[in-house]
């Protein structure tokens, strides 16, 4: 062997055991019914989803309640992606979109299909559609994609404050 | 990139675990300096580069420790050294050469005025002492790396164990 060495690999990784809290469980048990479990703040009832594990960030006070929400939400805002990379599994352009669940106060990502990319705006109603019911597991890739309900838009007052 | 949920366990209070997979394929290139050290080692040959104050560097230095200038002349070591400080490692992770207990060890090539960090197979804790002699011993098949050194050992031919 005469040629020189350019480059290296250098393969890093971690083995985790994750636990997902006492908040973030009762979420994911959710999932696997079916159903969209977020947490309410006896303080100041924000209506985390996901619910975040511990305490309100606003009220720094233990969230207590386990509040179902959705399943429909409305798109707060909204990227259409253009870009090709790595990995990639959906055919561009499509929209990944932050979504308020009916009754909660936290957006969540999710994407949206079933509609054309220029079609997609703020204040959609959207809802999901699931995997068959037999592949649910614990997670929120149960959910394959939003897609738009056809109800009239969301007011902007309905959901502008959660931007 | 990381892996899937499906291994979960639920406990009884109805908390999830489950294992999560995190790695990255990394790789890089690795400069002139280094290409020219990692490419002696895949030849069975180790060298250093040299100072402004006369000292060789092994693993080479890049650049000058006292002024900085990047570095360009270089000085072969022998595959043969002293162990500078050590520390057993008694359970083998994922990723390490060896797959039994070993040592983490600085070792002086002679030759070299710096300590380059790897493996000696001394079987046993006890026989590990700053000080004490080590070999190279080469790997298999070699690939271009650090691991080309597969590990050192203690010294045996006496003319290395001085």
């Amino acid at each position: 062997m005469s040629e020189e060495v350019l480059r290296i690999r250098t393969p890093i990784g971690i083995h985790y055991q994750y636990s997902a809290g006492p908040h973030t469980s009762s979420h994911l048990l959710g999932l696997m019914d079916g159903k969209f479990i977020g947490r309410r703040c006896p303080s100041c009832h924000l209506v985390y989803m996901p619910p975040r594990n511990g305490t309100c960030a606003k009220c720094g006070v233990l969230l207590a309640e386990d509040v179902e929400v959705g399943p429909k939400g409305t798109i707060t805002t909204f990227c259409i992606v253009n870009v090709p990379f790595l990995g990639q599994t959906i055919k561009i352009p499509y929209v990944a979109a932050t979504i308020l669940l009916d009754g909660a106060d936290l957006g969540m990502q999710h994407l949206i299909q079933e509609v054309e990319a220029a079609d997609v705006r703020m204040g959609m109603r959207v809802e999901p559609v699931w995997k068959p019911r037999d592949e649910w597991e614990p997670s929120l890739a149960n959910v394959i994609y939003f897609r738009p309900t056809g109800e009239p838009d969301a007011d902007f007052e309905s959901f502008g404050g959660h931007l | 990139m990381s892996g899937g949920t499906s291994e979960y366990t639920i406990a009884p209070d109805g908390s999830f675990t489950a294992p999560l997979e995190l790695f990255y394929p990394y790789k890089r290139t690795v400069g002139p300096t280094l290409s020219r050290f990692l490419t002696g080692l895949r030849d069975q040959r180790i060298e250093g580069t040299r100072g402004s104050d006369g000292r060789v560097h092994v693993p080479p230095a890049e650049f000058d420790p006292v002024t900085g200038d990047a570095l360009t002349e270089w000085a072969p070591v022998r595959p043969v050294g002293t162990v500078l400080s050590w520390s057993w490692q008694p359970t083998p992770v994922d990723g390490n050469t060896l797959q039994h207990p070993f040592a983490w060890a600085l070792i002086t090539l002679d030759g070299a005025d710096t300590a380059i960090l790897h493996a000696v197979d001394s079987g046993s804790a006890d026989a590990m002492s700053t000080g004490m002699r080590v070999a190279v011993r080469w790997a298999d098949e070699p690939s271009g790396s650090i691991t080309d050194i597969a590990c050192f050992e203690p010294a045996t031919d006496p003319e290395d164990a001085r």
